[in-house]
């Protein structure tokens, strides 16, 4: 008689195919059922880890021995291995890929353009955006796609204004970065967008350095510590990191919405709760579906489990959102819940330079989008709306609506 | 209540001055966070203990 084999958790890559368009893919709750800290195999085979408890999230994201370095990463997708010849092409500056002390140098030298008070003085000019946009779809008449018409120009507008990028070069901006975030981009595209927005950003850098504005890349010019070429390279990051993240949760957002008229009465018709709604929508959707990810540089123990040195985590942030030891029923869309402590903008070190920008963002636009628009509906079914499965950040391709 | 707060620690990502802007602010220079009110009155506890948990850096604790 054979003893039943015990069944390994290992060999099995991370589930991306989900059932439900706001819910994550079923088999990584089961996961978690299994191990709040459980066996996975990557892209090359490297056997990693996926995380999918809120608090042994929040403590390697928290810990310094767990490093955001690429020489030390695998990746978890087959069609975005990482390669060596990429990694010594990498801009400059790029400090989201670099542990302290480096990290440290190039952040503190932007925390003073992102402060709460700093993004405030921003939101009259938000809200002229937004407006802008609102207005350019009345003009149109239903049916709009709501994501070439709002939810991916008002972000790219704001960071060109932020950085100081002429308006007349965005559009070369989204097409790059949509070519860089698509999984499916073939390596050697997603290289050559991301040199081509690197090459724009330092040219436009050597000429700020000539004409100076007021803008951020401006004030890294005349702080004197960075090459030119670190500063685009810091450009680049900035861009990369707050367009298609804020542009997918406007457009998700809009779509989570419109599916849950109760919850969008509360968004519409209640100015006091939209700070509360906008963290539930961050917590509920979290967008940045499948990372980060760090290497262990030592033996870490965590939930009973040892990660040694070198192997690869990947933090699930859907699942750690919705992990029910921290929210009550998580699974649930409930904007008047207090969402606060999800860590749909990280945690640690790197938690989002960006993060107070992308609220005053969300804060301003749904509520404008959806007052303008009091009729406003899918123009599709529901189950029609194409979905970002595949993408780094989670989204809606489009979004057909009518009011 | 006693506020301490470790600049050194403190990466600029503001989730103190949005919880509790009675108590902490950041600095224009470098975003790094500034203590508005060293030793404020309980009304603001719960708020100050709210920052405290949601820093990310671990660069706020309070003493009793
Ligand atoms: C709703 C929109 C956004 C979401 C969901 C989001 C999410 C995140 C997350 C999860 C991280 C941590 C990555 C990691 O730990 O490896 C991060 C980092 C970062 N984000 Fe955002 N972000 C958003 C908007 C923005 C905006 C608008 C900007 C800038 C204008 C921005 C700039 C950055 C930067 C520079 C980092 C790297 C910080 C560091 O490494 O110290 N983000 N973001
Ligand atoms: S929340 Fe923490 S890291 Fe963020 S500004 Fe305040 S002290 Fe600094």
């Amino acid at each position: 008689m054979t003893e039943a084999i015990p069944r390994r958790e290992t060999r099995e890559t991370l589930p991306i195919t989900r059932e439900r368009p706001f819910d994550p893919p079923d088999e990584l709750g089961r996961w978690r059922e299994e191990a709040t800290v459980r066996r996975m195999t990557y892209a090359d085979g490297h056997e990693g880890w996926v995380v999918t408890g809120y608090a042994a999230a929040r403590a390697i994201l928290a810990d310094p021995r767990f490093s955001n370095r690429p020489e030390l990463l695998h990746s978890p997708f087959p069609n975005r291995p990482i390669r060596r010849e990429d990694l010594e092409r990498m801009p400059p500056g790029f400090f989201i890929r670099m542990d302290p002390p480096e990290h440290t140098r190039y952040r503190k030298l932007l925390t003073g353009q992102f402060t709460v008070r700093r993004m405030k003085l921003l939101e009259p000019r938000i809200a002229e955006i937004v407006a802008d946009h609102l207005d350019a779809m009345e003009r149109h008449g239903p049916p709009v796609d709501l994501v070439p018409t709002f939810a991916l120009p008002i972000p790219s507008l704001v960071i060109c204004e932020l950085l100081g990028v002429p308006y007349g070069d965005r559009e070369r901006f989204q097409r790059d970065s949509a070519t860089l975030l698509n999984l499916e981009t073939p390596l050697d595209d997603a290289q050559a967008a991301l040199d081509d927005l690197f090459a724009y950003l330092h040219e436009l850098v050597l000429r700020k350095s000539t004409e100076q504005g007021d803008d951020l890349l401006s004030g890294l010019i005349s702080a004197g510590e960075l090459t030119d070429r670190e500063i685009a390279g810091m450009g680049l990051l900035l861009l990369i990191a707050g367009h298609e993240t804020t542009a997918n949760m406007l457009g998700l957002g809009t779509f989570a919405l419109l599916c849950d008229p109760a919850q969008l009465t509360v968004m519409r018709d209640d100015p006091g709760s939209v700070e509360n709604a906008v963290e539930e929508l961050m917590r509920y959707l979290s967008v940045v579906h499948l990372g980060p990810i760090r290497a262990a540089l030592e033996d870490v123990e965590i939930d009973g489990r040892l990660i040694r040195a070198g192997e690869s985590v990947l933090l699930s942030l859907p699942l750690v959102n919705r992990d029910p030891e921290r929210f009550a029923d998580p699974t649930v869309l409930d904007l008047a819940r207090s969402a606060q402590g999800h860590l749909g903008f990280g945690h640690g070190v790197h938690q989002c330079l960006g993060q107070q920008l992308a609220r005053a963002e969300m804060r301003i636009a749904f509520p404008a989008l959806l007052r303008r628009f009091p009729g406003l509906r899918l123009a599709v079914p529901p189950e029609e709306v194409p979905m970002r499965a595949a993408m780094a950040i989670y989204g809606v391709h489009r979004l057909p609506v009518a009011w | 209540m006693k506020i301490n707060a470790d600049a050194g620690r403190c990466v600029g990502a503001g989730m103190c001055a949005l919880t509790a802007p009675a108590v902490f602010d950041q600095s224009d220079d470098d975003g790094t966070v500034v203590v508005l009110d060293p030793e404020p009155p309980e009304a603001l506890r719960a708020a100050a203990e709210q920052a405290v948990r949601l820093c990310p850096s671990g660069a706020l604790s309070i003493t009793p």
